[in-house]
């Protein structure tokens, strides 16, 4: 119970981080990154921040031997730099581009109850499914083909 | 335009930052937007729990702040629809295969130093960059 009741403050704090600082606000994503028109760049501001606390609080916090709810720290131990990374990342750009939405910002952003939100909300999570889909079916052909 | 709120949007990241230090505190777990939600995507991940708190929170979050302090934030959407859907796909597989988001690679993994992350961001703000340069100022709008 108090686990559940903590991610839900935690999530409070984050919601109010997007929707304060502007990324909940596809119009003023998009600004930040028109560099030869209606630039606006208060994002810098939002990063920049975020960076700074997120990057104290790490080092302080891991520190520490476990989380305060879990017996270890979940942190992903990958350094490799692969095709998918940077592929999935250069698409995510696109997406981002077309319509100033990210994940962190439109999830907060439903709850300012536009249906513009809901709409996009509702096609990432489609897009999650489809790759998850495809990823796994490409692993269980190649597992068939390989044995 | 939108207006510059550099005050504003630098308080509103450092709460940013504060939910991803106190959910490695408490819960031992990178404040990823995309790594959250993927696990809620059915088949749910056995510890789905504590993630739909956290997503509940995060929707709940403008609502309330809307409805106790009266302060109405903006947002403007300008992009039509059928771009939306379509959007919203790519941004979904692109997340999934590049194993995170602004706030998982840009926020988190960048203050780890870690190099997928360093690398990751770079490319995706270069591509929405380029990507917001096309639509705007070469085709013109969507």
């Amino acid at each position: 119970m108090a686990r559940v009741l903590s991610a839900l403050i935690i999530g409070l704090v984050f919601g109010s981080g997007i929707a304060l600082s502007g990324m909940a606000n596809p119009a003023k994503v998009l600004n930040f990154f028109d560099f030869a028109g209606t630039w606006d760049p208060s994002l810098a501001f939002v990063m920049g921040g975020a960076l700074i606390v997120t990057a104290i609080g790490y080092a302080l916090v891991l520190k520490r031997d476990a989380p305060v709810f879990d017996r270890l720290f979940h942190l992903p131990t990958r350094r490799d730099l692969d095709f998918p990374l940077v592929a999935g990342s250069a698409v995510f750009g696109i997406g981002w581009g077309i319509t100033g939405f990210c994940p962190g910002g439109a999830i907060p952003a439903l709850g300012l109850g536009h249906g513009d939100a809901w709409l996009f909300v509702g096609s990432m999570v489609g897009g999650i499914a489809a790759a998850r889909l495809a990823r796994h079916t490409l692993a269980t052909h190649v597992m068939a083909k390989a044995s | 335009m939108t207006e510059f709120t550099p005050w504003l949007s630098l308080f509103g990241g450092s709460l940013i930052g504060l939910a991803a230090v106190l959910l490695m505190a408490f819960h031992g777990r990178i404040a990823g937007m995309t790594g959250i939600l993927s696990g809620l995507v059915p088949p749910f991940s056995h510890d789905w729990g504590w993630r739909a708190a956290f997503l509940a929170g995060a929707v709940g979050a403008p609502a309330l702040i809307v409805a106790m302090s009266g302060y109405t934030i903006p947002f403007e959407s300008p992009t039509p629809a059928p771009w939306l859907v379509v959007g919203g796909l790519i941004v979904g597989a692109g997340v999934y295969f590049g194993s995170g988001c602004t706030s998982g690679h840009g926020v988190c993994g960048m203050a780890r130093v870690s190099p997928r992350s360093i690398v990751a961001t770079l490319t995706f703000m270069v591509s929405t960059a380029i990507t917001v340069f096309v639509v705007r100022h070469l085709i013109g709008g969507l």
